[in-house]
């Protein structure tokens, strides 16, 4: 094409709008359509998600724009055969585009930081009656307490919250830094080593949900996991009054005595269950975070693995390292469960 | 033999590191007997010292410090008569040698060599994040895998991939004979391989290679075992060597340009690097304090953030973040540079905007350093810091987008030479774009604290490093393949490489997005079953990504071999390096060149950008845009 019919050949600047409107209402329209978001489960994730919703709409058009002006160049302005000498018209500049493309992008972002400052504000904003909780993170375990007015706060490394009732969490870590957070609450927050860190959620959902350590923490970092429980506030009460009494609830087998077994796989509802880091094939656990127990504990004694259980940096499996494995089982564990727990392990390891 | 021990090389550098290692043991023997320490030999203490002093010895015996040695001790220094530049044979790549051309090659290579390994974990990430569970690594491996990945291709390849292209082809593009500090230059590049070699050994060392991330948080990196300390002394290396490239550069463009060659007539590539040295120069300095901070926490019972002794945890982050968030754009202004000399240049139109694009650079500069902090939006740092960091994060996002408007609009009516750089730089322009939206996003807190230390994050930085500075360092060794060897790469391959790079990265990195809102935290060695689908796909895909760049292996390593042999200036660019031969003469210009005009008049009957006194080229045949005078690109003129 000579360069004389190139000048003459009509740009399709209307075709490239209407294709450029039309891929921005697909691109939004699939943008809103997929599922991004875990379940809504606090009053904190419906202003989150919708301004996630508003960034969606703010930035197809922008992507847009870019892929349909680098398309139809291609499309366009490509060199064809006979072109290979040719120069395209020596544009230098245009101020007025320039201003505009440099005053139009200044305010859309600076209105949609004013509209994400409504928001923060607006879910980080205090409550009234708010319940603490202390969250404490450690290698690789989160422990929940919650305070009580006789001064003996209960413990828990599961999460109980009760539905609309609004909570404050005070975080702290005990080793490394860790990550607090609930995906369903859309909230999170670091728990660091020598200060104490806090946010707000009103959970709003019956339901169970992931706990998650979100910051690199070590060895465990993936496995750091836990449930948070939103329930009924009568329940809520329930299971606060059952944690009070003084033998844990959870793992209880048939005759009111702790069932191993149950204690290996689930955990009390207060410490870790052991089978989420250890195999052992009777309980049916494969995690090979810690040691397996069925080659470790084979015929070991029953004062060997309660001290395993309570002191588990004491004697260190080769090629396992100290400090991973949760130091508070000889407070989260009754005394109850831990005999049933040493009966159990010591009866069924390497079987 | 004994000869070969005595003279600088190779030989004499091993001999020298070894010197280096028993110097380390004799340190701590000579203290730990002083302070009564009980093991007089400490292996960590050896180790550590030994990290820095079997380097240096290496770095002495290959003879980087050779002349300074003598101009130090009063001897007669070695008058530098050139003889040693250009390289011969494959053997002048491993001396210390000052021609920046050698340099720039022996930077690429060296950095390649480390995309290739950083790549390659990579892909054994991939493999156990295929399924959830456990199956081929165990947690200690795959973390130590992710952070060296990390560091690997931060500190060995995207940064000094670009130091490298900048090395060879910055001094041509101004007119310069080689770089202001050639010496120090050589030393610049030999302290790399040092970093990227101790990167590695770490996965010799007892407890597994440094497994903390490539932001190593204290206390974690602190507490961790022994192979922490490879990348707290790799970092030193690799800094100092950035920081005195990057003094070397700002030196070179400051006072070598060639006559006429004014600030606002130089390629928006020596723009982009002044900046982007500017920044190294600045940011630098702060991430070996911090990992000297962490050395010393370590090793000699400081405790700048050990909480328990009134240490102050947040204070690493901020230190960190200081240098690292500048890093982006230290590991992004390059390539900003490199996409503009491709556009222009395969547009066949001069730069839209061409002071915007250079202000633009100066802004991000200076808007980088305000940043940081988003970075910490859920650290738990004071509250009130985060609206001021959320707003300047999103108004960084105005001079880029200026940039990317400007990009756009050099395309407009252009005459598109639709070759493998410029669809790189073409695939940069639109991949980048997302990365700076979801940048954006990022700035937003409320999203952030959802989507912050998930998958988001890490597709996140891979649009804006993969999509964003790999595309462009791809352009650039692509569209400087044929000055750098002389011959010519393989266009099919080169086609080839680019549309499955383009198309497995976003089939590897789009789903991130997805599976970090929906909850899925990053550097995890495993997760819950509700992802298994979307990574197994994730993995597919990067396998074949993976496969991608051995495409583009073979594709250089068979054209620099046997590859047809390039013409001076087979882009018909205006700027100086294509107007000498393909590879340019050992002192690239036989007089000092005249600049006379811009550096991207395409379009623009008969200007001249240089003008070039007895060249061995003859002019290239110029354009013959809008008909009448032919343009020529650089006027030669024979007064002899």
């Amino acid at each position: 094409m000579s360069e004389d019919a190139r000048r003459q050949e009509r740009i399709p600047v209307l075709q490239m709008v209407v294709v450029g409107l039309i891929a921005s209402a697909l691109g939004i329209a699939a943008g809103l359509s997929i599922d991004w978001f875990p379940e809504r489960a606090s009053t904190q994730a419906g202003p989150i998600d919708h301004l996630y919703d508003v960034l969606i709409w703010s930035s197809v058009p922008v992507f847009v724009l870019v892929a349909i002006i680098v398309l139809f160049s291609v499309w366009k302005f490509r060199m064809r055969p006979g072109e290979e000498r040719l120069d395209g018209p020596p544009i230098h500049g245009n101020t007025r585009l320039e201003v505009i493309w440099t005053a139009i992008p200044a305010i859309v972002l600076v209105a949609l930081c004013s509209y994400a400052w409504v928001v923060l504000t607006d879910i980080e904003a205090a409550q009234p009656d708010e319940m603490r909780i202390n969250v404490t993170g450690q290698q690789f375990a989160w422990t929940f307490e919650y305070p009580q007015a006789d001064g003996k706060p209960v413990k828990s490394n599961q999460l109980y919250l009760a539905e609309n009732q609004p909570v404050r969490f005070f975080v702290k870590a005990l080793d490394v830094i860790h990550d607090f957070w609930v995906p369903a609450f859309r909230m999170k927050v670091d728990a660091v080593p020598g200060i104490e860190t806090k946010y707000r959620v009103t959970p709003n959902r019956l339901g169970t949900y992931p706990v998650v350590c979100a910051e690199l923490c070590g060895l465990g970092h993936s496995v750091m996991r836990s449930s948070a429980h939103v329930v009924t506030p009568a329940a809520f009460k329930a299971w606060l009054a059952e944690r009070k009494a003084p033998a844990g609830g959870g793992g209880s087998g048939g005759d009111g005595k702790p069932d191993g077994k149950a204690l290996f796989t689930d955990g009390n509802g207060t410490a870790t269950a052991c089978g989420s880091c250890h195999t052992l094939a009777d309980a049916g656990t494969t995690s090979t975070t810690g040691p397996d127990l069925d080659k470790e504990l084979a015929g070991k004694d029953a004062s060997f693995i309660r001290d395993s259980i309570v002191k588990p940096d004491d004697e260190i499996t080769p090629g396992f390292q100290s400090g991973i494995m949760p130091k508070n089982y000889g407070d989260t564990l009754s005394p109850d469960e831990l005999d049933a727990l040493v009966t159990y392990v010591g009866k069924v390891a390497g079987k | 033999m004994v000869a070969k021990f005595r003279g600088p090389g190779m030989f004499r550098a091993f001999l020298f590191a070894a010197y280096g290692v028993a110097l380390a043991y004799l340190i701590i023997f000579i203290f730990r007997t002083w302070y009564s320490l009980d093991p007089v030999l400490e292996g960590n203490a050896v180790l550590e010292l030994a990290l820095f002093t079997s380097p240096l010895g290496f770095l002495v015996g290959l003879g980087a410090f050779s002349y300074w040695f003598y101009w130090a001790t009063g001897k007669k220094t070695l008058a530098e008569d050139h003889s040693s530049h250009g390289a011969h044979s494959w053997r002048d790549y491993f001396r210390v040698n000052t021609d920046h051309k050698v340099i720039g090659i022996q930077y690429v290579v060296t950095s390649f060599f480390f995309f290739f390994v950083g790549g390659l974990f990579a892909m054994l990430m991939r493999a156990e994040l295929a399924q959830p569970g456990r199956q081929f690594v165990d947690p200690n491996t795959f973390n130590g895998l992710f952070s060296v990945h990390a560091s690997l291709l931060i500190f060995l390849f995207i940064i000094p991939v670009f130091a490298g292209l900048a090395n060879y082809v910055l001094p041509l593009m101004i007119g310069a004979p080689d770089m202001a500090f050639p010496r120090l230059n050589a030393l610049s590049f030999w302290m790399l391989p040092l970093a990227g070699i101790m990167m590695l050994l770490s996965f010799a060392a007892p407890g597994g290679s440094f497994a903390s991330g490539w932001t190593a948080y204290a206390p974690l990196s602190v507490t961790a075992p022994e192979g922490q300390v490879f990348f707290t002394i790799g970092v030193q290396f690799a800094g100092a060597s950035s920081i005195a490239t990057a003094l070397n550069f700002l030196v070179t463009i400051i006072t070598m340009r060639a006559p006429g060659m004014s600030f606002f007539r130089m390629p928006l590539l020596v723009w982009a690097n002044f900046s982007t040295s500017l920044l190294v120069v600045i940011a630098t300095p702060f991430i070996a304090v911090s990992q000297f901070m962490v050395l010393f926490d370590r090793s000699l019972g400081f405790n700048f953030f050990e909480a328990a002794s009134r240490g102050d945890v947040l204070m690493y982050q901020h230190i960190f973040w200081f240098y690292s968030h500048p890093a982006v754009y230290i590991m992004m202004l390059p390539g900003f540079g490199i996409v503009s000399e491709i556009l222009a240049v395969k547009s066949r139109k001069p730069i839209f905007g061409y002071r915007m694009m250079a202000f633009s650079l100066l802004a991000i500069v200076v808007l980088g350093f305000t940043v940081w902090a988003h970075h910490m939006f859920v650290s738990g740092m004071q509250d009130w810091i985060r609206i001021p960091m959320m707003i300047t994060t999103a108004i960084i996002a105005v001079p880029t987008g200026i940039k990317i408007f400007s990009w756009l609009a050099t395309l407009w009516r252009g005459v598109l030479h639709l070759d493998t750089p410029m669809l790189f730089a073409l695939g940069f322009l639109t991949m980048f774009t997302l990365g700076g939206i979801s940048g954006v996003m990022l700035a937003v807190i409320p999203v952030t604290i959802h989507v912050s230390d998930t998958y988001f994050i890490v597709a996140h930085i891979h649009y804006v490093l993969f999509g964003g500075s790999l595309f462009t360092i791809f352009a650039g060794v692509y569209y400087w393949f044929p000055k750098m060897t002389g011959r010519m790469y393989d266009e099919r391959l080169g086609k080839l490489h680019f549309w499955m790079t383009f198309i497995f990265f976003n089939l590897t990195f789009a789903p991130m997005h997805v599976i970090g809102i929906q909850g899925m935290p990053r550097r995890v060695a495993d997760y819950a079953d509700q992802w298994a689908s979307w990574n197994l796909a994730i993995s597919i895909a990067s396998f074949i990504l993976g496969l991608s760049a051995l495409v583009f292996a073979y594709n250089m390593i068979a054209s620099w071999r046997g590859g047809p042999r390039a013409e001076s200036n087979p882009w018909r660019s205006l700027t100086l390096e294509w107007q000498v031969t393909s590879p340019p003469p050992i002192f690239n210009f036989d007089a000092v060149p005249t600049v006379v005009g811009g550096p991207y008049e395409y379009g623009v009957p008969g200007a001249v950008h240089g003008v070039l006194k007895g060249a061995e080229v003859p002019t290239p045949a110029g354009a013959t845009a809008r008909g009448s005078s032919a343009g020529t690109h650089a006027t030669v003129t024979d007064e002899e």
